[in-house]
């Protein structure tokens, strides 16, 4: 699944407000504790950490590099194929229509919900937050009945598009904007739940007193509210981002569906480097291909820790 | 004209957000109508008509028999490796939070630091270069390909560490070992007792993530009869004729299935984590926040 867990974020905010990782390094009771249990306690983690997050980057990194065509020719070879840069813009296109979408809007529902009452505003967190449980394959699946004229409930929407059947729908053209929608449907409820979370952080006394100095719900929400989850956003936003770029399963499934248009095998790089992996054998052009997705999802991973400040000290 | 205008927004708002509550729930209503319907009635019937309950019936049954109980097979298959990786997992991350949290050792802030990236960092990212990794260790098409995947899990070491760092008392701990505990036995008669929640929410997390997951398992298994359920309805939408008709010529020995019993499909591979999401829904909010709210 591409959108990433939006459970992974209230726990930054948990020790964001805790405070430092490194609290534990003051003199504490532990202090006369053995120094040898700590390593047998995390023992099997490391284990599984060192196979199964480390060397498989190692591994990919040797890869690329030990092409017999030289060092670094599988990166050429990656970046010269014709399919690379086009799918490169795919996803930048895809990313740019879902950024920007879900930005907006899951800011704007998740204020529009602060303002209702607490009940009512949780049973529609509950329903834009259901579709999160269809992950993978069985949203996208979801989405071809959706985009199906002859079958989806949505069929007049459809028709005000001039689309009379499935394949109008799955153009070509309207693939990013249909890998949009469908991010957006399973991921954004998760988003509104935690935006929400972070609203209710606000001290109450802050509110109060900007209604008294007269703002309305509307300059409150502009002014206040907006300003105080504004690092939420940032980070829903890079999160999503890293998430974007590795898009797999939606054109995956999509393309299966192929109705004689088809969805190209290598739409995204993901796919393309698992294209090249299985269909040629190359797996040195595919390690290649990974290695520049990891770099971009490490780097935005490594900034987000170090520079963000997000699961730092206040 | 201050009260007028007022309404005028909340009305609005209003009209926004029931749009919206279409948008999201609209589909997940069609999806569980759908299989109470022929393909037929799909096409001439209200979307939110209901059928009968004998179709319904009887697309379960097409769905479950269907190319010899491959259903079956495949939401087996996802039970095994679900199961298999969350119980790894859990056995790896509860105590790694734990020596995170609570025991001093070097290379703990090393140790941490690299568990939020690889956390942060998409797990997509690495599903390619674990695919050329269990390649190279000859570990390609055996359930390990996926358990151990499924059971390195730094989300749930970073939950269990954020736990057993906020709610555990040190001076607790401390009393144990001047009463003479091992560090073994303060982790297992003290903390673990205390940790149930946790166990819980990491174990719950992880299975979600492992029986959601669709790009690890497509690239890691080659035969259907090693397709967890996920990668198996990719294979049913090939069966489905509305859309893959040129599939189904005249006299073709393909089993047709149709969308109503490709909608039955999803229900089925969605049910484990739907009803968990129903029904935890408020301990699933409230993991989620965690520590959020406490100061």
């Amino acid at each position: 699944m591409t959108v990433p867990s939006a459970a992974a974020v209230p726990d930054g905010r948990a020790s964001a407000r805790r405070g430092n990782w490194a609290a534990g390094k003051r003199e504490h009771p532990l202090a006369g504790s053995s120094r040898t249990a700590g390593y047998f306690f995390v023992a099997i983690y490391v284990a599984l950490l060192a196979l199964l997050g480390i060397a498989p980057v190692v591994y990919a990194i040797y890869l690329a590099l030990s092409n017999s065509g030289g060092f670094g020719s599988s990166f050429v070879n990656a970046f010269n194929d014709y399919r690379f840069l086009p799918a490169f813009e795919h996803i930048l296109e895809f990313m740019g229509l879902w950024l920007v979408s879900q930005t907006i809007l899951v800011v704007g529902l998740t204020l529009m919900l602060h303002n209702l009452a607490q009940r009512v505003g949780a049973v529609f967190r509950f329903l834009f937050y259901i579709p999160g449980a269809l992950a993978g394959a069985a949203s996208v699946i979801v989405w071809l009945f959706m985009l199906d004229p002859s079958a989806s409930p949505f069929a007049f929407v459809l028709h005000w598009f001039g689309y009379a059947q499935f394949n109008n729908t799955i153009a070509p053209g309207n693939l990013p904007a249909i890998f949009a929608i469908m991010a957006f449907w399973t991921g954004a409820g998760g988003w509104i739940v935690v935006m929400y979370g972070a609203l209710n952080n606000i001290p109450h006394e802050l509110l109060e007193s900007a209604q008294i100095d007269g703002a309305n719900a509307f300059k409150t929400a502009l002014f206040i509210k907006l300003p105080l989850i504004r690092k939420w956003v940032v980070y829903m936003l890079v999160l999503s981002f890293a998430g974007g770029t590795q898009l797999f399963v939606e054109p995956t499934v999509l393309g299966s569906a192929a109705l004689g248009v088809g969805v190209s095998k290598y739409w995204s790089p993901n796919q393309l480097a698992w294209f090249v992996a299985s269909q040629y054998d190359n797996f040195n052009e595919a390690a290649a291909i990974s290695v520049v997705l990891l770099v971009l999802g490490l780097a935005i991973a490594a900034v987000l820790v170090w520079r963000g400040r997000l699961f730092e000290a206040e | 004209m201050a009260l007028p205008r007022r309404h005028a927004i909340q009305v609005v708002a209003l009209v926004i957000l029931l749009f919206f509550t279409a948008f999201f729930f609209v589909p997940m209503i069609w999806l569980f109508l759908a299989p109470t319907k022929t393909d037929g009635q799909l096409l001439t019937q209200s979307p939110f008509a209901f059928g009968s309950f004998h179709t319904l019936a009887q697309t379960f049954h097409r769905v479950v028999t269907y190319s010899g109980h491959s259903v079956l097979t495949w939401l087996k298959n996802s039970a095994i490796y679900s199961f298999g990786g969350t119980a790894l997992a859990v056995v790896a991350a509860i105590p790694a939070g734990y020596g995170l949290a609570l025991t001093q050792f070097i290379g703990r802030r090393l140790l941490l630091s690299i568990t939020l990236v690889v956390m942060i960092m998409p797990a997509t990212a690495l599903v390619l270069p674990l695919f050329l990794e269990i390649n190279k260790l000859g570990l390609y098409g055996t359930i390990w390909s996926l358990i151990l995947p499924f059971g390195f899990f730094p989300f749930g070491v970073y939950l269990a560490y954020i736990y057993f760092s906020s709610t555990i008392p040190r001076d607790l701990l401390a009393a144990a070992r001047i009463d003479g505990a091992g560090e073994w036995a303060v982790f297992r008669y003290i903390a673990l007792p205390l940790a149930r929640p946790i166990v819980s929410l990491v174990g719950f997390f992880a299975f979600v993530a492992s029986w959601n997951n669709f790009f690890l398992p497509f690239v890691m298994t080659y035969d259907s009869s090693q397709y967890p359920l996920q990668v198996g309805l990719q294979q049913l939408i090939g069966s489905t004729a509305s859309f893959n008709p040129a599939n189904f010529s005249a006299g073709s020995s393909i089993v047709v299935l149709h969308r109503p019993d490709l909608a039955m499909a999803v229900i089925v591979a969605i049910a484990p984590v739907l009803i968990v999401f129903l029904f935890a829904q408020r301990a699933l909010v409230s993991g989620m926040l965690a520590g959020a709210t406490k100061e």
